[in-house]
Order: C-alpha cells, then structure tokens, then sequence
C-alpha cells in the first residue's frame, strides 16, 4: 500500500506531458508544415524585455535576418521590436482532431518567434516537436494497445486451452520473436504502393509495429494464465460447472491484469522508439508531416549534425516520456505483488 | 637503337645527381628524383614551376571497379583511368576546348571525312614498351567489337557506320568517317590508347573484357598517363606510381608528373569523406555537398575550400509521358491526361521557386535553372531563353485556360481540379539516398499546395527508382539529375533524342510521339554532323527552346563544383569538367616537401 502515492504521482506526471502534446495546435504558435524560406536553420531565438536600456513589461523579440551573402549565419535586427501577445488568432487547427480553432497560446504580430529555432526549410521547430509528438506517441499508443490485444488474446488461448493449440501458436511467436523485424518492415514497405497519404502511412506504421510485437507479451499472459487455470478456486469453479467463459472471465484473466499493466508501462515507450526508428530511416511517417523520428532524420548527415545542436531537440523531448514509463512500469511492478495477494485471494470472494 | 642507350645514359647521370642532391637537401626517396627527357617532342604544359616528391592522397566513393578503360562505367574507375591512361586529342578542362595529346597534330580533309592525327614522336607507355600506331589501331578495332561491349562504341559510330582507321606510318594514323562529326576532333577525348604488346593475346582469346582487373600484375597492366599501377589493398586503397616515360615537361623541361604516389583510398560515405579530409588524411576533395562545403570552410585550418562555379549537372523533375497503352485503370489514365497537358506542366514550372531551391539546398551554392545547359557551359547556353521570376498568378490562369478549376477542400483550402472535378494529385519519387534532391521535391510539394495540387513525396532507393522510370513506367513524376560528361550538345543526346534510354519522361521510343520531340530528333541529328560552331549552336539552341516551350523536363537548379585542397599543393585549379580536381593531377605538387615528410 506504501507504493500508492508513487503510482499516483507517476500517473499525474505521464498525464500533464500527454495533456501538453495533445494541446499541440493551442501551445504550438504557427502551423509545423508552413516553411519560411527566409530564415532556414535560424537558432533558437531569445525573448527580451530590455531594449536599449528601457524595460517592456510585454516581452518581445527582435526579427533575425541572415547576414549578407551568408547562410545559416543569423543577426537580430534591433531597429524593430516584436512584442509577445497571448492567447492570440493564428493559423487554423482542430484541438483533440475535432474542435475547430484559431487561438493560440502565444504569437506575435508581423514575425515568426522561433523558441527552438527552425529546420532547414525555415519550419517552427517547436510546432513540429509538439505536433510530431502527437503522432510518435499515438503511435507508440495505439501500437501498445493493438499488442497487448492481440498478445493477451493469443496467449490466453493458448495457455488455456493449451495441447496442440498451445504448442502452435508457442512455436508462431517464437518464430516472431527470431525475425529480424527491422528487415521484415523494409520488405514490408516494399511492397507497398507508392504514394500512401500521412494517415494512411502512420496506420500502417502502428499495423506493422504490433503485427511484430505481439509475441512476448503472448508468452508473459500464457505463463500467468497456465498458473491460474490450475489454482484451487478455479478448479472448484470448474468442478460446479462454469463455463469457459465465465472462468475466463471471473477468474482468469483478472489475474493477467497487473502483467498486460506493467506490459503497457514498457512497450509504450519501446513503440514510440520504434516509430521514431522507422521514420528516421524513411519508413515511416512521411513528409512534411512532422514525427519525432523524422525530424531527427535531418542528423544523417554530418554538416547537419555538427552545425545545428536545435535539431537534436525532438531527441531531448523523449526523454521526460520515457522516465514517466518507467516509473510507471515500476511503481506497477512494485505494486502489483501485493495487490493480488490481498485483493484477490482475500479480499474479493469470488 | 643508338638513340635509345644516349637516353638511357643521359637518365641515368642526371639521376646520379639529383640522387646526391636529394640526400643533401631533402632526403627524399631515389625514386623522386627528377628526370628530364631529351625527347624534343613531349608536350610543354604551362603553369607554375613545381617540385618533385610526395603523396597526393584523395578518397574514392567506391572501389573502382575495374581499371579497363574500354569496360569502366562507374565514377571511381573512370577516375582512376583518368590519371592512368591518355587520349589523342584532348578537352582541356579549364577552357572546354581540345588541345593536343597523344598526337601532336591533326588534319581535316575539307569534307569533313577524314581525321589525319601524327603521333609524337618517343612516346612510352608506362612499362616503357614505345606507343605507335599499331597501338591506336588495336585500340580502335577493339572498341568496335561487339564482342568486347565497349561502352565508347556508341561514340565511334558516325552516321550509322563504324569509323575505319588507316595506318600510314608508325606515327600518322587516317580516320575515315562516313559523315562529317559536328564536335569535330572532341570525339578523340576519352579513348585511352591501350596497350597492344599487352593486351592482344586477352583480345584474342575474347577475354579482353575480363581482363584490367584490380589485381592485375603491375607489369601486366600500362598505359600512357601520368600515373602506373604499384599496388592494391583489396577495400583499402589503390595506390599509383609516377610513370617515368610521361610524354609532358613543365616549362622548364622538368618532366612531369611532379608528385611520386597518388594513393586512392576507399571512402564509402560522403560524411567519412569529409572527416578524413578534414583530420588531413586526405589532400584533395570533390563532389563535395553544399552543406559540408560549409562546414570545411568554416573551420579550415590548413586546408583551402574553393567554389568552381556552376557545373554541368541538371536536376529536374519530370512527368511520366509514356503511353502506357490500353489496359491501364482509368486514375492512371486521368493522371496522364494532366501530364500530357503542356499548360499543366508550364504552369508547374512557373510555381516553382527556383531562387528557393538554390537557396535552400545548395545554400546559394548553385544557380536556378530555365533550361538544359547550365552556366557551367557558357559556350553552349542559349542566352535568350528567359528566366521568369516565380509566378503563382502566371500558373494559375495557364490552369484556367487548359480547364482546372477550384474548390474547397476538405482541410478548408483550396484544392485544384481538373475538368472532370476529379482532384489534382500525384506522387513524385525522389532517390532516397540524395538528400539534396528529396530537400528540393520538399520544396516544390509546397510551392504546387499553393496551387492546390496534393503532392506526396516518395523517396526510393536509387535503383527501384530507375527501374520504375526505364522499365516498369509506374510513376507519376521524379526528380532526377544528370550530370553531362562534356560541355558539347553530343554528351547529351541520349537525353534528347526520342530513341534514346536516358529519354527519361519517355525512353527508347520507335517513333517521336510528339512533333517537338521529332523536332528535336531532327535538330540532333543535324548538328551532329554540321562542322562549325556558330551552325551546331543554332541548331542546338533551337533544342533549348523547345525543352522550354514544351517542358517535358522542368528545370531546376545547378550546384556548384565544390571542391577543397591542403595549402601546400601547387597548381590547384579545379575545373567544372570532370575530373574536377585530378584532371591536372601531372601538374600538382607539394609547395613544402620538408613539413609533410615531418608529419
């Protein structure tokens, strides 16, 4: 019970950082696809409050323009000042996918506010993280969500009915489990047609991610469900004639709850890796639409790399995500023991 | 034979001496010493004065593979052919006109028929074994056989017939052609005199494609460049020696080449390319990236960037104008109707923010394109086509008139479609591997969303995407480039004419299916065989003109040639022509002998 708070805690944080990316169209202040072809890899610019000596209670910042006959080598230009506006009209987007709006969290009149700095077509670099985070993270979500369907539904038919059906699909995911995955998806979208549209590429993405992943936690459900099936009160409910189902039901897979939990807390994180991998190398969602893979992907090249340190950014947002998972997946970990011994063979009298 | 041992004689005291001075001063290898030939017939190349000895070390993308110059179609090998092998006539790669090599002089009969070439006299190739015309005969004869593929037997073949060569004596060979050649004595660039004494035994045997492998025996393997097999680390590097018998002096009778090893090494990657030459392990760079151009230039130490200008590749982007027949579904169909639409493609075109394109992906580093020949080429270029600026307005009414209209979309903006309401979108495949040409498909699928036209872009692997543009046709359009071998319209002319394979937007067609492409059929052929530049560039800028009007091509941009050099290398001056950087490799030399062998 002392574990609580910290999964609540875990919880609370992995909800505030969805909630952050889920408000991508109200926090980001431009449109991440809009190039500015004026101002391609401009740093991450400051905002002041001091100009000449004077203090602004608004803050602002200053337009950066690329030094004469240079390129990627910006000076703000001090004549003007941009001051900072909340809540402010800007490009259209729909909040969740459906609300339509206008408003922004921050914008400015006359001039792009580029906080982390822009690609190398002039793209708002911090629009394109929150908006490319929507799509890794769903991904890594709905990847997470189709595998464990698919790897709870497999193994506990083959844990619970076990014989032949058992020794198969073991031998399916084993076969799974020993495939070069990363060759299998290249062959995969191969043989794909040529222009597949950003939605259709990003289902397909997720498809293929839990097409592949399902078979360990298959393995995990069938081991917890093999165990379960021989337990006394699930004997004796079979001995006054339940039904398959209803044991399934009310004995069995409650007890597989605490793994495909824990199951989840890991595979989110390695999904979200997974798409980011796939689109780093092209696979995945395509341009201009932004993932954090495919922002990263610019890293190929070498002048990139040593040039432009912004661009490593959708890399450092991961990173808060990640740690959230794995307290998540710990803190379950911890809690899940206890919580069985307690609620289920005591607690609860069915 | 007299002659032969006074050479020898004289080589051998001038040795001595330079021996002793060498171990004086600069305690250099015996093997750098300098020899001056008395053979008054050798080429005298100006250019400043070098001095003999060191290593100039380059990367190759790739391992060459092979060092036959009649079988070499990679990069790498015909790089390395370049500094091993010489022609007879030869395009100088500064001023894009031919000079004298192998042959000294040459004679055009009136008719433009017959070629009269007079070797030097002395010359040597690189085993020593002298060159005379039996070895230009040899040479020729095996180009033309079908049975070696020769990939120069296209160039050889004038007016539908193969050229004949006649011996006169051991130093005049006759070419007989069977129409006059528009680029004249051009068509001698590029074939390498082979060795006869080594090779006919191969050639007879049907093995002579087999043979010029990089494990040859250095003393089976020569040719007349500046440069001899020494040896070969398989995945490593290749490494040359000078060829003592070179047949050019400096201006003041040094023989040349300076520098006593050019050593290639294998590079795979572009970035590996640049690490290397950045921590000095190599001396010379090219076919360098804007960006990483950059990235030198700005922390050189030791090292000097250089900009050479626009070169002579093109990139575009096409649309599939195949007929694809009768059986194909009917959204293939409609897509094809848009892009047989001349309007439809002149109004792409004039979406297109070029200056964007050079800005962007070449950072400034490249000129905007209207038309085939770059300025790279300004012999060539046809001056009047004009370069208008960015038009949205201009496409958008071409689009009215050939019946697309407007509406709204389902993302609330507004979307291009064509007579029959059916929305304007299509896919444009892009070589995955080529960062530069997937920014600029980038590019221009924003520039066409501004006309409302849904673009996707699909980058593929290189060779899946030539195969759907040659041989399957499933496209919708591509962005492509091609980079010309010569600055002559001849370089070009699988490009333009219809029967050709690199006719890209519709290859090796039996009949011109359009009238401007039989147009440009004829103009080709034509200029082929007008002698006179004035006449060839008229009819050659008619071409452009039609590529413009008709756009079956939409020209994009240009890069530059990028290219870099350690400080202490002499006579560097990289050309627009490849090879960019080796082409004067007989004439480089290390400035400071002394601070590189204390490195």
């Amino acid at each position: 019970m002392m574990e609580r708070p910290k999964l609540v805690r875990w919880i609370i944080v992995l909800g505030l950082l969805h909630a952050i990316v889920a408000c991508a169209g109200f926090l980001a202040p431009y449109d991440p696809i809009e190039q500015d072809r004026d101002r391609p890899y401009a740093p991450p610019m400051r905002v002041h409050v001091v100009d000449h000596g004077h203090f602004h209670v608004r803050p602002f910042f200053y337009q950066v323009h690329e030094r004469q006959g240079s390129f990627g080598d910006f000076e703000e230009k001090k004549s003007t000042t941009f001051s900072l506006h909340f809540f402010v009209p800007g490009a259209r987007y729909r909040l969740f996918g459906f609300v339509p709006s206008r408003l922004h969290l921050f914008g400015a009149d006359g001039a792009r506010l580029y906080v982390l700095g822009s690609d190398g077509l002039g793209r708002d670099q911090f629009s394109r993280i929150l908006y490319g985070g929507q799509i890794s993270l769903l991904s890594g979500l709905l990847g997470a969500g189709a595998t464990l369907f698919f790897g709870a539904f497999i193994g506990t038919v083959a844990g619970f009915y076990g014989g032949w059906r058992d020794a198969l699909l073991m031998r399916l995911a084993e076969l799974f489990l020993a495939l070069p995955w990363l060759y299998l998806l290249f062959a995969l979208r191969a043989f794909l047609p040529l222009s597949v549209s950003p939605m259709k590429a990003f289902l397909l993405v997720i498809t293929v991610l839990a097409a592949v992943g399902w078979a360990r936690p298959a393995r995990l459900v069938r081991g917890v469900v093999l165990n379960a099936k021989e337990r006394d009160f699930v004997r004796a409910a079979r001995g006054f004639g339940a039904s398959d189902v209803y044991l399934l039901r009310r004995h069995v897979l409650p007890e597989t709850r605490s793994v495909l939990l824990t199951q989840a807390a890991i595979l989110v994180p390695q999904f979200v890796l997974a798409e980011m991998t796939l689109s780093f190398l092209g696979l995945g969602i395509p341009e201009p639409e932004p993932s954090w893979g495919n922002q990263l992907a610019a890293l190929q090249q070498y002048s990139v790399l040593v040039s432009y340190w912004w661009i490593y950014l959708p890399a450092l947002a991961i990173v808060p995500f990640f740690v959230g998972y794995q307290g998540l997946a710990s803190a379950l970990h911890v809690d899940a023991p206890t919580e069985k011994i307690e609620g289920r063979r005591g607690g609860d009298p069915s | 034979m007299r002659q032969e041992r006074t050479v020898y004689l004289h080589r051998w005291i001038r040795s001595e001496l330079l021996l002793t001075f060498a171990a004086l001063f600069l305690s250099a290898t015996p093997t750098a010493a300098q020899q001056t030939r008395s053979n008054p017939e050798s080429l005298i190349v100006p250019g400043e004065i070098g001095r003999t000895g060191g290593r100039i070390v380059v990367s190759l993308r790739a391992e060459p593979k092979t060092l036959n110059p009649l079988i070499a179609t990679d990069a790498p090998s015909r790089e390395v052919i370049g500094v091993m092998q010489a022609d007879l006539v030869h395009i100088d790669r500064a001023t894009q006109l031919t000079e004298p090599a192998l042959a000294k002089s040459w004679r055009v009969s009136p008719d433009g028929l017959q070629y009269t070439l007079t070797l030097r006299k002395g010359l040597r190739f690189s085993d020593g074994k002298p060159l005379d015309a039996d070895d230009v005969l040899f040479t020729i004869r095996a180009c033309l056989d079908e049975n070696v593929h020769a990939t120069q037997r296209d160039l050889l073949i004038v007016g539908g017939k193969p050229i004949t060569v006649r011996k006169v004596d051991a130093a005049t060979v006759v070419f007989q052609l069977a129409k006059p050649y528009g680029a004249g004595e051009r068509l001698f660039d590029g074939f390498a005199i082979l060795p006869r004494h080594l090779l006919e035994k191969s050639y007879q045997d049907g093995k002579l494609a087999q043979s010029g492998a990089l494990s040859t025996a250095t003393n089976l393997w020569a040719g007349a460049g500046p440069y001899r097999l020494k040896d070969y680390t398989p995945g490593q590097k290749l490494v040359l020696e000078r060829n003592p018998f070179y047949w050019k002096l400096d201006a003041k009778g040094n023989s040349l080449p300076y520098v006593d090893e050019v050593v290639f090494l294998f590079v795979p990657s572009a970035d590996a390319q640049v690490l290397r030459f950045q921590s000095g392990e190599t001396d010379l760079i090219s076919r360098l990236g804007a960006e990483n151009f950059s990235v030198l230039s700005r922390q050189a130490h030791g090292y000097t960037m250089t900009d050479a200008g626009p070169g002579l590749e093109y990139n575009f982007l096409f649309f599939n104008l195949n007929d694809l027949g009768e059986k194909v579904s009917p959204e293939i169909a409609r897509k094809s109707k848009w892009f047989r639409e001349v309007k439809f493609r002149q109004a792409v075109s004039a979406a297109i923010d070029r200056d964007a394109i050079v800005r962007l992906v070449y950072q400034g580093r490249g000129a905007a394109l209207w038309g085939p020949v770059t300025p790279g080429n300004p012999r060539w270029v046809n001056t009047s086509i004009p370069h208008p600026a960015r038009s949205l307005d201009h496409a958008r009414s071409l689009l009215k008139e050939a019946g697309y209209s407007w509406k709204n979309g389902a993302a609330g903006d507004s979307e291009l479609v064509d007579a029959d309401g059916s929305a304007v979108e299509f896919s444009i495949l892009t070589s995955s591997s080529n960062a530069d040409r997937t920014k600029m498909a980038a590019i221009i699928q924003d520039d066409l969303k501004e006309l409302g036209m849904h673009v996707q872009v699909v980058p593929l692997e290189f060779r899946s995407l030539i195969d759907r543009v040659s041989q399957t046709k499933e496209y919708d359009a591509c962005l492509l480039g091609l980079a010309s071998f010569d600055a002559d319209p001849n370089s070009d002319i699988n490009v333009w004419l219809s029967s050709g394979e690199t006719h890209l937007w519709n290859p090796s067609q039996a009949h011109p299916a359009t009238p401007w492409e039989s147009e440009i059929d004829a103009l080709m052929e034509q200029q082929l065989d007008t002698p006179g530049f004035a006449q060839r560039k008229k009819l050659y800028d008619r071409v452009q003109q039609i590529l413009v009007d008709y756009q079956p091509m939409i020209f994009l941009a240009s890069p530059d040639i990028l290219t870099g050099a350690k400080n202490d290398i002499g006579n560097f001056h990289p050309s627009v022509l490849e090879p960019y950087v080796l082409w004067n490799v007989e004439q480089l030399y290390f400035r400071n002998e002394q601070a590189r062998a204390a490195r």
